[in-house]
């Protein structure tokens, strides 16, 4: 593993107008200045609730859709406004896998052709032909690799979801984006296809990009987390240091929301107040201050920096991040 | 609404104004000179200059549209060969009939109306009618008669309906005189008699396609969730029917049907020459015979008319039954 | 379009698969969803009943020569000594005899039967052709307005209207004489193909409406689709989305839409004739024969009944089939 990041982001942003007729009337910013580096082999994980920009996010970075401003660096080469043609080359190396394994395979095609689909449009003969390379891809996501002529339709969720993976690694990418790949799937299905992933990045040395809502699935599968909030990162360190010693608040009631079965009753549970404000017209300074139970009148007029603390990797865009140990006290201090 | 309405009326503008410049081209602009038809067949070259020059033929072509537009806003001086004075609307003069194409439109305008209203409403209740019921008694045998009636009259040609309801009640029956058109305020029973056939062939065929369409998509309702959730609620089956589902229902109908009657107010062409009876349709028909190139542009544009504010209407009406329709 | 050789080898490889391959390949081969339609197709007897009745009257319409030759009497021949000193065809129900099937034409004397063989053939090729031209045109903008959206969308969708604004009779009424002159001139012989040519053109330019309209719908409706991105984030050109991702999807209504426009423009074919457009009356074809036939409606009904139930017979299975093909390709649709 180098050090030179394989994927490098920088104030990416993604704004939305809204219209109303032919009039833009508001701005939907969706994600707003991201910063973010992940390294070859490396699996980062980006959580956050349903809005925060986390999806938007993996399909800025497969170039679906086009940033506002910021820029993507992919293997050292700018990527922010590449065109087809540019980006060619580089699509072999990052390619993506959808949340909905019901809608992301064509209904039409056979499974064959699914897989074999990124061959084709980059013009690839791979040695061996097209139908050994399919059914070889097949045999790595643990599917049986005469079920190439089979139709969509045949497949459960789990094996679809498999299917949709072999596709992206047709390419040999060096980077995935996953986008919330098993969240759709019974939470038996979740673990096999979690595990299939891990098996995948080990023994490929693939580069994640891993999207979820779910703690959990997360800390099983990412090396390195960042936690997104209204569009912004708000913390992001090592696996152990986000789940461990987490430091932004809204990390902090992220992880007290995980069911725990080892501590009983609602003592550890940090209950937000309020919902999420419309991503129309943010909060000034801090975005989470309006649920924040510690936010000052600092935090409404001056916007956290995402700063590393102790010396380390972790960063925290907070003015008053926790201090460790300081747990209980919080607890205490909401629950009153 | 009233932003809506006014987006509406602007692209209905557009539209018909575009179609009124196309059929300008089409007619003026091609190789055909539109003189020859309008003067009988031994006309000297002098004579045909001079009526080039009246119809100011030797224009460019942008200021002979802007004239044309003109006339139909504000009228316009057409020289003493061609009736003089022409006040708004005007449509040109025609050399065919000597007189006013306007006066002319004038004439054959109410025609049409007599034939394509009575019939719409025909249609309408008939076939939406049917519709409704085969859906609801849905298997029955009403509902396999109600298939069997729309597949037949969606397949059966306006001419041969016609013909063989000439034959069946005018030639061997003799219960209906041979139809023609007397105006509704000079004689309504003859007006009706004079009618009536046409109507019933119209409405036989269009209520066949209603039939159909109208019967598919309360099909189409009546499984949907809301249905359920009402009749579950414990409301009566008439108002689930008649107030929840129809209204659903009905909407693609409503689209259709002014389509439809856009189109056949602009001409209906057929029926008009299978029955003989001189409305708009046939006028144009004659128009394109004999070359009356006024004639023919005026025909063309009053049926865009028509169509252009169908549709308008249509999205009105939308915007009443549906009104979600409003926020778009 | 990045229909690449390498692409076209790459299906070809991989859809050569079917039926080879390892032992107890045959097991796993899966039906796809065309075959399954195809299936429900098979069982539906109305479409069977319908469907055989097109093959006839296609049969018929291309076997026109030889049964000319069976019958003995061409399209053109006149008979007028069959007919009485007021034109009128000798005997019973307007002249059908063994020679003469279907009677005999007042006042020229042309044999029906042979003439409406004629008119099926002419009449199928019209439909047919101006089906085929304006289901492409129809899918293609259809196509493109749906998935590029924006300005393009808004454009295609304006023409769209204005097509649907002009009336289409009238126009193709006074088009058609229009177009004959500047290809012929005042005095030229025009030949019955290009009559036949300038009707389909005039159906192709106000026939693809509906198509575009219906593509674009099912475009947009699957262009968000996760598949979609899925050949987008490949790098796949507008060609492959198109022909390769979308069009697959969306065939089931394209082709119903298809069988039901072909009997609507035999019927439009039939109208443009009865108002005297496009074919001259050399040519055999239906709409010309009832439009003669109604001034002889009194005298010779005969003349209006076989030209009027073999269109009808031929609108009706049409629409019977394309009726049943909707149930096949889409189950869920209620009849």
């Amino acid at each position: 593993m180098t050090d030179e990041p394989l994927l490098r982001v920088r104030g990416l942003t993604k704004h939305f107008p809204v219209r109303q007729g032919l009039r833009a009337t508001g701005l939907v910013r969706a994600v707003d200045g991201l910063d973010f580096d992940v390294r070859p082999g490396e699996t980062l994980g980006l959580v956050g609730e349903s809005g925060c920009g986390k999806t938007t996010t993996g399909r800025m970075l497969v170039r679906l859709l086009e940033p506002t401003a910021g820029t993507i660096e992919f293997a050292g080469r700018d990527i922010t406004h590449a065109g087809r043609r540019e980006l060619r080359p580089l699509r072999q190396d990052l390619q993506i896998i959808f949340q909905d394994p019901y809608a992301s395979l064509n209904p039409r095609h056979t499974v064959g052709r699914i897989v074999a689909m990124p061959l084709q449009v980059n013009g690839i003969k791979p040695p061996g032909g097209v139908k050994a390379r399919v059914q070889e891809l097949l045999e790595l996501v643990g599917l049986n690799p005469e079920h190439y002529n089979r139709y969509p339709h045949e497949f459960s969720g789990g094996q679809r979801q498999r299917i949709g993976i072999a596709r992206a690694l047709a390419l040999r990418p060096k980077l995935i984006v996953a986008d919330e790949p098993v969240s759709a799937l019974d939470v038996s299905i979740q673990a096999q296809v979690v595990n299939l992933l891990r098996d995948l990045q080990r023994d490929l040395g693939l580069a994640f990009v891993f999207i979820a809502h779910d703690l959990a699935v997360v800390r099983h599968f990412c090396q390195r987390v960042a936690v997104m909030y209204l569009g912004r990162i708000v913390e992001i360190g090592d696996r152990a240091d986000i789940y461990e010693r987490p430091q932004h608040p809204y990390t902090r009631a992220l992880l007290s929301a995980i069911p725990d079965v080892t501590r009983l009753g609602p003592a550890g549970r940090i209950r937000l107040s309020g919902d999420v404000p419309t991503p129309l017209d943010p909060p000034s300074g801090c975005r989470f201050r309006t649920r924040c139970w510690k936010a000052r009148d600092i935090c409404a007029t001056e916007e956290p920096a995402l700063v590393p603390r102790d010396g380390g990797d972790q960063a925290t865009a907070c003015h008053f991040p926790e201090v460790a140990g300081a747990t209980e006290a919080i607890v205490e201090e909401v629950s009153r | 609404m009233s932003r809506f309405l006014i987006k509406r009326l602007f692209s209905a503008t557009l539209t018909l104004f575009a179609v009124s410049v196309l059929t300008f081209l089409m007619f003026f602009a091609l190789p055909r000179d539109p003189v020859t038809g309008m003067c009988p067949k031994n006309c000297n070259p002098e004579r045909l200059e001079r009526v080039r020059d009246d119809l100011g033929l030797n224009d460019p072509l942008v200021s002979q549209y802007a004239g044309y537009m003109k006339g139909i806003v504000t009228g316009r001086d057409l020289g003493s060969a061609q009736g003089g004075r022409c006040d708004a609307p005007c449509l040109g003069w025609s050399y065919v009939t000597n007189e006013a194409v306007s006066d002319t439109i004038a004439r054959v305008l109410p025609v049409t109306l007599s034939i394509v209203i009575p019939a719409a409403i025909l249609w309408l209740l008939l076939g939406v009618g049917l519709g409704m019921v085969s859906a609801l008694r849905r298997g029955t045998w009403l509902d396999r008669m109600a298939i069997g009636f729309s597949l037949t009259g969606a397949s059966l040609q306006l001419y041969f309906v016609g013909a063989v309801l000439l034959l069946v009640f005018v030639y061997n029956l003799r219960l209906l005189p041979v139809p023609s058109y007397t105006s509704i305020f000079d004689n309504p029973a003859k007006w009706a008699s004079g009618l009536v056939l046409a109507w019933v062939a119209l409405a036989f065929l269009f209520s066949a396609i209603y039939a159909r369409l109208s019967r598919a998509q309360m099909l189409e309702t009546l499984s949907e969730d809301f249905v359920r959730t009402a009749r579950a609620k414990g409301l009566a089956k008439p108002t689930v029917y008649g107030r929840h589902a129809l209204r659903a229902a009905i909407t693609p109908v409503v689209t259709i049907a002014g389509l439809d009657v856009g189109g056949a107010l602009g001409g209906t062409v057929i029926t008009e020459t299978t029955f003989g009876i001189q409305g708009l349709g046939r006028t144009a028909v004659d128009a394109v015979r004999s070359g009356d190139l006024p004639t023919i542009m005026a025909t063309v544009l009053i049926a865009a008319v028509f169509v252009v504010m169908a549709n308008v209407l249509v999205d009105l009406l939308y915007a009443a039954i549906d009104p979600r329709v409003r926020l778009r | 379009m990045s229909l690449s050789p390498v692409e076209g080898v790459a299906l070809a490889e991989i859809e050569s698969g079917t039926g080879s391959g390892g032992p107890g390949v045959k097991g796993v081969v899966g039906r796809s969803p065309g075959q399954l339609a195809w299936l429900r197709l098979r069982r539906d007897r109305t479409a069977m009943v319908s469907g055989a009745l097109l093959v006839f009257f296609l049969l018929l319409g291309l076997a026109a020569p030889l049964i000319e030759m069976a019958y003995g009497v061409g399209p053109r021949e006149q008979f007028q000594k069959l007919l009485d000193g007021f034109g009128m065809p000798l005997g019973y129900a307007g002249g059908v005899t063994g020679d003469h099937w279907f009677g005999l034409e007042p006042g020229l004397g042309r044999d029906i039967f042979i003439r409406l063989i004629y008119g099926l053939r002419t009449s199928l090729f019209i439909a047919f052709a101006a089906a085929l031209i304006t289901a492409t045109i129809g899918i293609v903008l259809g196509a493109l307005a749906g998935y590029l959206g924006g300005w393009l969308d808004a454009v295609i969708n304006w023409i769209t209207d204005l097509t649907l604004a002009m009336p289409f009779l009238i126009i193709a009424l006074a088009l058609t004489p229009t177009l004959t002159l500047r290809f012929y001139g005042e005095r030229g012989q025009v030949s019955s193909a290009f009559g036949v040519g300038v009707l389909i053109a005039v159906f192709a330019i106000f026939g693809w409406t509906s198509t575009a309209r219906l593509v674009r719908g099912q475009v947009i409706a699957l262009r968000e689709r996760e598949f979609v991105e899925a050949a987008k984030a490949s790098g796949a050109g507008l060609g492959h989305m198109l022909f390769r991702q979308l069009l697959p999807n969306i065939w089931a209504p394209i082709l119903v839409s298809f069988s039901l426009a072909v009997p609507q423009f035999i019927t439009s074919e039939a109208a443009l004739s009865f108002i005297g457009v496009g074919l001259s009356d050399e040519t055999p074809s239906f709409g010309r024969m009832i439009y003669r036939s109604l001034d002889f409606l009194q005298t010779d009904p005969a003349y209006v009944f076989f030209p009027g139930i073999t269109i009808f017979a031929l609108v009706f299975a049409f629409n019977l089939f394309g009726d049943a093909l909707r149930d096949a390709l889409d189950p869920k649709s209620s009849r």
